[in-house]
């Protein structure tokens, strides 16, 4: 069952149209919020003036910062740097709007049309500012005595000078990742009611750290752990947007709490696309030092991060991981990086998918391309001279994420390559595209190679127990936005335990449920809750063996669980007992109990002091409309080993979920501002997404040469090995197809620039 | 994003409509047919018309008929109803080629043919095809009917020369002879985005030689136009490349793009050299070429 | 100004009668009845989560007032299956893996469904067309296409 592509079970409410995602959930009398936003990309705000709101149709509140004057702006989930610390976002502006659709006052009314009118009669007077809109000028001022420079941070090791002093050549890029992000389908949603007879507060909506965000609920409103309970429904994507808390998560729970009402908000689109979380945003001053065969012998790297208005629930965690993985799948013997976090007047910028990967394997590959070019050596030679071999691993570099070191766990960087361009075909490719070159078309292929991270820890645990109908529920800590959570976790505990995983009931995302989670995020779930799930299964494995020993006469060796029933090993078709039956007798009232203790269930924990390592290959084959500059993508290869597969169908999903994302970020989708700080990419007309016909026939080659050794299934995690390094590999095929080395050093490679870059070559 | 209010009228008759539009429209009232250019305004609470007259309930506009040389749509016809060739003929294949590239199939079951028009988005595939064609828009209103030249009818981006008391209840198209070539082609983002830059082109040949040239271009310029010097690039000119060429270097010098959020006027320039030349091609060659 | 019209809409075979303001969306009245299957993720006419047919043909629900959809047949995801038999469209998303979070998955089947019903004979170019009518951000639409392909085979031997 562990490595089997069975159906999933989130499936049959959702193509039933009987999903609960939070939209769907409403309560009696409940009032629905909606949020004024500032108009201003920086302003003084003098006032707000409430009045003609606060007596429209339907209306029950209307607050500004001054009602919640009480609370403290948006605190990070990690500990994080002290120097932060006066970044943070307040839930409603005070004296100053720094982005276009900053909170500046809550409506709260019956209806969210009648909200909705209300919001439009809330007058903002304010004095605009300069607006700083680029990362890479010079600082400016955020507040007195603090620069729009937040932190810089740095990473390295080695005698880089030292490197650069000897180099047979040096190569330098300028290059620019453009803002994108996670942009799900749903947009985001918040649902608080407190039920006064047990004064519990319920957040409904927030998905993908539950535990933690409930902590920081706790925290920002003086409540106990227990008297706050998120619980997660269906949710319609995250991609690392939804979940963190934001402004209008604490406001729906204030709104329950001081309003006495349920408080709904459901965000429209134009509303997510400038206030959730954008990302990605970077422009790098890369550097490699090689020697004459190509060979890296270090790398320099100065970034600038694009963070918008204010430092949110991540802290600085997006700067950390392009610092820490940049040197991806090759020695890179020196290395020095620094990035720059600098605060801009835009949405503020957190993380998502491959946080700081999809960046820094722009950097990376189109660096190695580079050197390439310039030595005039095969893209594929170079590359191969510099990766990480199997006999060196594990690899560690003295860099740090994630609170752990970069120790590679795990691979065979060259295999992979070496299967990826067999699946691909990749001589005759290189044949055909030549063919088809000479006969007029522009047509290139671009590789990319990349490692990425999962199964962060430290640690997680989940409870399972069997009811006497011998129904099984395993209840975990996790989360499920659509990447099959339930269904992997059902695979692993019923392979383990011997029943049919339909029988497996798995409870995610209710922090009443279980004391602790780590929610799924930094594709770490299967990993970790896969883990601990495993543990927990073996325990309830063993004391369901135990019992039945006594009851079969047979010592728990001579046993074997299947499809639910307990059999002896030599005589299958001989007398059994279900796990419904053991769990009967491990009743409290049971006379078989004996010493043991009461219930057919158990607890697992898994531990972890460094995180997985799976690594990829990708191949692009784009075809370049040379009167138009409109980039086809022809044909995709994703290639990933991921330790090993709880289910391949879902693997698959989530890389070609990935690489299509992937593609919207490398020639779509961009967040874009006009000089005053207006957003210009304010709806699906303008933020572009691709539908079907922008995505190529995409081939996925899963591999398991190199299972994780951290955990006992060898898994490694699959949830953002798609898109990590889809824009340098479209970068590098778009090259090839316009001829010219080095030409694509901006993301989106929207049709305008590549028809620039080919007007410039004449 | 939901619209702000308004009073809702559905007149089963046209005199109706055209009755309440007159008492309403100095009241901010607006005709609602299709919808779907109307509606993500009115979500968008860019448009905030006090009453709207649904004119879905009419009868007698959902026709698309041809008399007296011409094909005749009523105010009701869906572009869906253009996916299949309307009767045999260049001016039928023409309209089911260019209806493929509006919107997606969805909105094509509710917008409709004269909406897109009374609407004049710059990047309206049919604006372009009334245009072109020098189509005759006829609009009913309190002071009577008229006949409005398309010449006459696009005034600027979302402007046309309606009186905001008239509703357009019929364009008309001249059938094409039936050795008519034609072609269009258009350049947008993604599929089912708005154009870029579309061109719309249509001629004849007689001994070899191009006579009776049309060529439109939409999406560049506020308004969808035939260019002029275009065409005078064609008239006498063997159909092919280089006469194709020089037609398009001649739209290219005589436009002037719009600079906007979504390119450069000079890149736009060049999409509209590349469209022309295209939907000149396309001409040359089957399905644009008949026989 | 905010007169409120008392409708009855017919949806999936059944009459629900509602008292609303005639700019209250199809989408929101639809769901307004509990049918919460029909899904709004941008109320501007883009994304399709929020199709559904109408007299047999998909629209988009967020760009149609409810008041004018009375008295025409409109169908929802919540009519596809039959008590517990999922309708062939519905099985072959659960097959191929057409579905990740599944907001968008109501809007896909109630498009795909209005393709099996009304052109069967559909190619796989404009069925591809077609299907470009709706956003999917989770699947990079792999799993949805291997759907719809093979509800078509399934129900019509189309071919692709």
């Amino acid at each position: 069952m562990i490595g089997a592509s069975l159906p999933r079970l989130e499936d049959g409410p959702l193509v039933t149209g009987r999903g609960r995602f939070v939209g769907d959930i409403s309560f009696p009398h409940q009032l629905h919020m909606r949020v004024v936003r500032s108009p201003y990309a920086h302003a003084r705000l003098h006032r707000v003036d409430i009045t003609a709101a606060r007596s429209a149709p339907g209306v029950a509140a209307v607050w500004t910062a001054a009602d919640i004057a009480d609370l403290p702006p948006i605190d990070f989930r990690d500990p994080a740097n002290e120097a932060l610390r006066p970044y943070r976002q307040p839930l409603l502006a005070h004296d100053r709007l720094r982005y276009v659709g900053e909170p500046v006052a809550a409506v709260f009314a019956s209806d969210p049309y009648l909200a909705e009118d209300a919001a439009e009669l809330v007058a903002i007077e304010a004095e605009e500012l300069p607006v700083l809109l680029d990362a890479a000028a010079a600082p400016g001022s955020f507040a007195a005595g603090l620069s729009t420079e937040a932190l810089v941070m740095r990473g390295g090791y080695g005698d880089v000078e030292a490197a650069f002093a000897a180099a047979h050549a040096i190569v330098a890029l300028d290059l620019e990742i453009g803002r994108h992000s996670g942009v799900p389908l749903e947009p985001r949603g918040a649902l608080a009611y407190h039920d006064a007879a047990r004064d519990v507060l319920e957040l409904y909506g927030a998905a993908k750290v539950p535990h933690r965000n409930r902590d920081g609920l706790m925290r920002m409103l003086g409540r106990s752990a227990a008297s706050v309970v998120l619980k997660e429904g269906n949710t319609g994507g995250g991609f690392g947007i939804r979940g963190e808390l934001y402004p209008e998560d604490f406001l729906v729970c204030l709104g329950a709490l001081r309003l006495g009402r349920p408080v709904k908000w459901l965000e429209d689109r134009h509303e997510h696309l400038i206030a959730a979380n954008h990302s990605r945003q970077q422009r790098h001053h890369a550097r490699v030092a090689v020697d004459a065969e190509g060979r890296v012998l270090a790398l320099d790297d100065e970034f600038y991060l694009d963070q918008g208005a204010y430092v949110r629930t991540h802290g600085a965690r997006v700067l950390e991981m392009t610092i820490a993985m940049l040197p991806g799948p090759y020695r890179i013997p020196a290395y020095r990086a620094c990035g720059h976090f600098r605060l801009t007047n835009k949405t503020p910028a957190a993380t998502y998918r491959a946080p700081g990967r999809y960046e820094g394997s722009f950097v990376r590959e189109r660096l190695m391309d580079a050197v390439a070019d310039r030595l005039g050596l095969d893209r594929l030679a170079v590359r191969r001279r510099n990766l990480i071999t199997r006999a060196e691993m594990p690899f560690s570099r003295p860099l740090s994420a994630l609170g752990t070191d970069v120790a590679y766990d795990s691979g065979d960087y060259p295999l992979l390559l070496d299967k990826a361009l067999a699946r691909i075909g990749w001589q005759g490719l290189q044949a055909e595209l030549k063919r088809r070159r000479a006969a007029g078309e522009l047509v290139g292929a671009g590789v990319g190679l990349f490692v990425d991270k999962g199964g962060l820890g430290p640690a997680d645990g989940v409870r399972v127990s069997v009811d006497a109908t011998g129904a099984v529920e395993l209840v975990t800590g996790g989360s499920n936005v659509g990447q099959g959570f339930a269904t992997a976790m059902a695979q692993i505990c019923a392979a383990t335990l011997g029943v049919d995983y339909r029988r497996v009931r798995v409870v995610y995302g209710q922090t009443d449920r279980i004391a602790y989670g780590i929610g799924a995020h930094a594709s770490r779930a299967s990993v970790m809750t896969g883990g601990a799930t495993h543990a927990a299964a073996l325990k309830l494995r063993a004391k369901a063996l135990d019992m039945a020993a006594e009851l079969l006469q047979a010592a728990p060796g001579e046993l074997d669980i299947a499809d639910g029933v307990v059999v002896r090993r030599d005589r299958p078709g001989g007398p059994s007992v279900s796990l419904g039956e053991i769990a009967r007798h491990l009743a409290p009232d049971s006379p078989l109990l004996g010493e043991r203790d009461p219930g057919l269930a158990a607890e697992g924990w898994f531990r972890t002091a460094h995180m997985t390592y799976p690594y990829g290959v990708q191949i692009a084959v784009v075809r370049v409309d040379g009167d138009t500059g409109a980039v086809t993508v022809e044909r995709y290869l994703a290639a990933y080993d991921i330790g090993r597969a709880i289910n391949p169908m879902l693997a698959e999903g989530q890389l070609v979920g990935g690489v299509v994302q992937g593609l919207g970020g490398a020639l779509y989708e961009e967040f874009r501002y006009d000089e005053r700080g207006e957003p210009l990419s304010a709806t699906f007309a303008d933020y572009l997404m691709p539908t079907v016909r922008e995505v190529p026939p995409i081939d996925v080659l899963l591999t398991e040469d190199a299972p994780s050794p951290l955990n006992p299934l060898g898994i490694k995690s699959a949830g953002e090995g798609g898109i990590t390094p889809v824009g340098a590999v479209i970068a590098a095929a778009i090259d090839e197809a316009i001829g010219v080395p080095g030409g694509v050093t901006r993301l989106p490679a929207t049709p305008q620039r590549v028809k620039a870059l080919l007007r410039g070559r004449g | 994003m939901k619209p702000a209010p308004f009073a809702y009228h559905r007149p089963a008759t046209l005199d109706a409509a055209v009755r309440l539009l007159a008492e309403l429209a100095p009241q901010d009232g607006r005709v609602l047919a299709g919808g779907q250019s109307l509606v993500p305004m009115m979500a968008f609470r860019l448009a905030r018309p006090a009453h709207l007259i649904d004119i879905n309930g009419v009868a007698g506009l959902g026709d698309a008929t041809v008399r007296d040389g011409e094909l005749r749509i009523g105010a009701l016809v869906r572009h869906a109803a253009f996916h299949r060739p309307a009767g045999g003929g260049p001016l039928g294949a023409m309209l089911a080629a260019v209806a493929r590239h509006i919107g997606h199939y969805p909105i094509r079951t509710r917008g409709t043919f004269c909406g897109s028009l009374a609407n004049a988005d710059p990047a309206a595939e049919w604006c372009l095809v009334a245009a072109t064609l020098d189509a005759a828009l006829r609009a009913v209103g309190p002071r009577g009917e008229r006949l409005i030249a398309a010449r006459a009818f696009f005034r600027g981006a979302m402007e046309t020369a309606l009186a905001a008391d008239e509703l357009l209840c019929e364009a008309r198209l001249p059938a094409l002879p039936p050795d008519t070539r034609w072609g269009f082609a258009e350049f947008g983002r993604r599929a089912g985005d708005f154009a870029l830059a579309m061109a719309l082109a249509a001629y004849r040949v007689e001994a070899g030689i191009i006579v009776a040239p049309r060529l439109g271009v939409g999406a560049v310029e506020a308004a969808p136009r035939r260019i002029a010097a275009a065409e005078a690039a064609l008239v006498g000119q063997a159909p092919g490349a280089a006469a194709f060429r020089a037609a398009a270097e001649a739209a290219m010098a005589a436009l002037d793009p719009l600079a906007d959020a979504a390119s450069e006027p000079q890149y736009r320039r060049e999409l509209a050299g590349a469209m022309v030349y295209r939907a000149l091609m396309q001409a040359d060659a089957p399905p644009g070429r008949p026989g | 100004m905010s007169e409120f019209a008392e409708i009855a809409l017919t949806v999936n075979g059944r009459s629900y009668p509602l008292r609303l303001e005639p700019r209250r969306t199809l989408l929101d009245a639809i769901r307004d009845c509990g049918l919460t299957g029909t899904h709004m993720g941008c109320e501007h006419g883009v994304c399709g989560a929020c199709t559904v047919l109408l007299d047999g043909e998909p629209v988009r629900a967020c760009l149609i007032f409810a008041v004018q959809a009375q008295g025409a047949a409109i169908r929802t995801v919540e009519g596809l299956a039959t008590g517990d038999a999922l309708h062939a469209v519905q099985r072959a998303f659960i097959a191929h893996h057409g579905v990740q979070c599944g907001f968008c998955t109501p809007g896909f089947l109630m498009l795909a469904t209005a393709v099996l019903e009304r052109e069967p004979d559909i190619g796989d170019d404009a069925l591809l067309d077609v299907l470009s009518s709706n956003l999917c951000r989770c699947t990079g639409y792999r799993g949805i296409v291997a759907a719809v392909r093979a509800a078509l085979a399934e129900l019509h031997g189309g071919r692709t």
